[in-house]
């Protein structure tokens, strides 16, 4: 028998599902949670400053690691300030745990200080949320919380704990097992045979994987059957790095801003083999119009994702890893040559380009040489623009739980906190994040936290003074008309930087940018880098939103070279 | 959320789906499945709630027009974790009409409270 009170009671049970890092802000409602979570000789506190960045921290190690993380925030303020980290969680499928406090149980309704329901706020972001509304409810919570964040498709859970819950007493003889994720149903096997005969009797079948086939750790399983089959593989933002992309088969991204030649060839294709992908429209285009001539085999875990936005010829509800592997075992031995010819011919005659690439200063030059520098370990994540869509387009060597970026809400103020959560969690491997001005100042506060903790984190700013992305889409689609999108301050990004205790460098003023990238890029601990670029250079190729995929515009290869 | 009549001429008339949900009772849990319809647009043309049991679970009936959304309504509702079961039926306005005569009851033979 021990007696606790709901606030130990909580720590004990994260202790024992092996949380090790808890990012969060204290506050009067939370504050017994935090009492009780200093006597933790387990768990490591991460004091943010802002609780979105409490919230994309627990990201950046849930991301990573691939198990839920957790973060803390009081009521009221505290807890709507988590709820876009939320949002993005729910959007991208990450397993994260918020815990806030809440008013006491007699004030909950009153409109009492520091009051908000959080709980009826947060139903739409979270996969699933709780009230506490007694301390003996406390151990079947916090296990659910973490079996529900883990189970099927990941996702976000919230726990909201009244204060007087957090302080009562409870007397316990056992603490329950540690939760993991429920077991997965095998696919069911007759689809699986007839996606098999269905891949086999393809004459041009294409491959598409999504953040489903990095989150089951499948990119083995994947490109063991794209091999066996002989299937070009594509990826969506989330699915990037799940083939590496020197492999025969690698053809890149696909959507708004894909290699030209992917969206090409999916007009081509009679046969669309997706994997853990949602089909959204940044990658789809125009829903109707994507891939037209092709039959679509749909797999995902989660079973609301089948015939949602496409109707699937055939859907298989199951973990991407166990599907792709089955299948491997079932499907011929091909070598497709015609098709294959046919995307190295269009590779070559329509490849990605990436202008300046060995240029330190220029935006893909950067990105290139930045991944070079850093090698193969490190872990990129990104913020939202240009900026993101290039280091999509260009770092060389992305990798499965080591390209972390904001796909479906595409949150500005992601990649700083996300980088702090990935290098916490992974202090043996350098963490770059680009990000754009714009999106550095939505959470810039965060420079004081790599600070404080000393992450190898290393910022590379892509400085235009203004919402580049935003520029692009007026410039393209407004007439030109650039209104409510640049900065006429322009920040000292440096100045700032070093104000909160990071070292900075400006390329725009070095003599030698290469150098003093790779000494920024390998000193030990938190670094910002600012690189000044043209506001006018957009990102190509581009579909215009609301078009369909081959609708794309800029990137030619022939317009390029005569330019 | 009385089911308009073809007559009426505002809405053509669909068949209707009858929901059967079982439910963990808690406060909440309504929030959680009406808030799933409101946010897709998918509107429900009536409830019935009742506890079963001991009343830790609940039965919840919804009503619901047939549209092509249905199926894609029905996978969203069972993914949330506190609907245990959710099972279609082929409806008509008929139980929930009986239903008013009941409700009358209550108006007509009781006292209203202050
Ligand atoms: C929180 C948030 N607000 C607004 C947007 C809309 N938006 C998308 S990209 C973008 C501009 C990003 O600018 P910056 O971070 O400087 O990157 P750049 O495009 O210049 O590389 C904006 C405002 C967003 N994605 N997120």
């Amino acid at each position: 028998m021990q007696s606790m009170s709901g606030a130990e009671l909580v720590i004990r049970l994260l202790e024992r599902q092996g949380v090790e890092c808890i990012a969060g802000i204290p506050g009067g409602a939370n504050l017994p949670l935090y009492d009780a979570l200093s006597k933790s000789p387990a768990i490591r506190h991460v004091l943010a400053r802002h609780e979105q960045g409490a919230g994309f921290i627990a990201q950046g190690m849930a991301r990573s690691t691939g198990r839920p993380a957790v973060f803390f925030a009081t009521s009221g303020p505290g807890a709507t300030n988590t709820l876009t980290a939320l949002a993005d969680a729910k959007l991208d499928s990450v397993p994260v745990i918020c815990i806030t406090g809440q008013v006491s149980r007699p004030l909950i309704g009153t409109d009492a200080f520091q009051e908000v329901d959080i709980y009826g706020m947060s139903i739409p972001v979270t996969k699933h949320n709780f009230l506490v509304r007694s301390v003996e409810d406390l151990p079947r919570v916090i296990t659910e919380a973490f079996r529900i964040a883990a189970s099927g498709r990941p996702g976000p859970v919230l726990v909201d704990i009244p204060k007087d819950v957090q302080t009562a007493t409870i007397v316990l003889s056992t603490l329950p097992e540690p939760a993991g994720p429920d077991p997965v149903e095998p696919p069911d096997a007759e689809s699986l045979t007839r996606a098999a005969r269905m891949i086999d009797e393809a004459e041009r079948p294409i491959l598409l994987l999504g953040g489903g086939v990095a989150a089951s750790g499948a990119s083995g399983a994947a490109f063991r059957l794209a091999e066996r089959a002989g299937l070009p593989t594509t990826m969506s933002l989330l699915g990037l790095g799940a083939m590496p992309e020197n492999h025969p088969l690698h053809l890149g991204m696909l959507g708004m801003h894909g290699a030209r030649c992917v969206n090409m060839l999916m007009e081509e294709c009679d046969l669309l083999l997706v994997a853990g992908a949602r089909l959204d429209d940044r990658a789809t285009g125009q829903v109707e119009r994507f891939c037209p001539k092709a039959k679509l085999i749909h797999m995902d875990i989660d079973q609301s994702e089948l015939d949602k936005l496409k109707q699937a010829h055939l859907g298989i509800m199951a973990d991407a890893g166990t599907a792709l592997t089955a299948l491997a075992g079932l499907v011929a031995l091909s070598e497709r040559r015609e098709w294959l010819a046919r995307v190295a011919e269009c590779k070559a005659a329509h490849p990605l380009l990436l202008s300046g690439s060995d240029d330190p200063r220029a935006p893909y030059g950067l990105v290139r040489r930045t991944g070079e520098i850093l090698g193969p370990e490190a872990i990129v994540t990104t913020d939202v623009g240009q900026h993101q869509m290039r280091a999509a387009q260009a770092y060389p060597g992305l990798r499965p739980r080591r390209w972390l970026t904001s796909g479906g809400l595409g949150t500005m103020g992601f990649g700083l906190p996300a980088a702090i959560g990935a290098a916490l969690a992974h202090p043996d491997r350098p963490v770059v994040c680009f990000t754009g001005d714009g999106s550095l100042l939505m959470n810039i506060q965060e420079l004081a936290t790599a600070a404080e903790t000393g992450v190898n984190v290393k910022i590379v700013l892509a400085n235009n003074n203004g919402l580049g992305l935003v520029q692009q889409q007026q410039d393209l689609f407004y007439g030109r008309r650039i209104f409510g999108s640049g900065y006429r301050l322009r920040v000292d990004f440096p100045r700032v930087a070093e104000g909160f205790g990071v070292h900075a460098v400006d390329l725009g003023s070095s003599r030698d940018p290469l150098a003093d990238l790779e000494r920024a890029l390998l000193r030990e601990g938190p670094c910002l880098v600012n690189v000044p670029v043209a506001a006018e250079e957009n990102v190509y190729p581009m579909v215009p939103p609301g078009a369909a995929n081959i609708e794309m515009i800029g990137g030619e290869a022939h317009a390029h070279a005569h330019a | 959320m009385r089911m308009l009549t073809p007559e009426d001429g505002t809405r053509p008339a669909r068949a209707l789906t009858a929901l059967r949900l079982t439910v963990n009772n808690h406060p909440g849990v309504m929030s959680h499945i009406c808030g799933l319809f409101a946010r897709r647009a998918f509107n429900v043309e009536g409830i019935l709630c009742t506890p079963l049991g001991g009343g830790a679970i609940s039965r919840i009936w919804l009503l619901v027009q047939e549209d092509e959304r249905l199926e894609q309504m029905i996978r969203q509702v069972r993914k949330l974790q506190d609907v245990l079961e959710v099972l279609p039926y082929a409806a008509d306005e008929g139980a929930f009409t009986s239903l008013d005569a009941c409700v009358e009851g209550w108006e007509r033979g009781r006292t209203l409270l202050a």
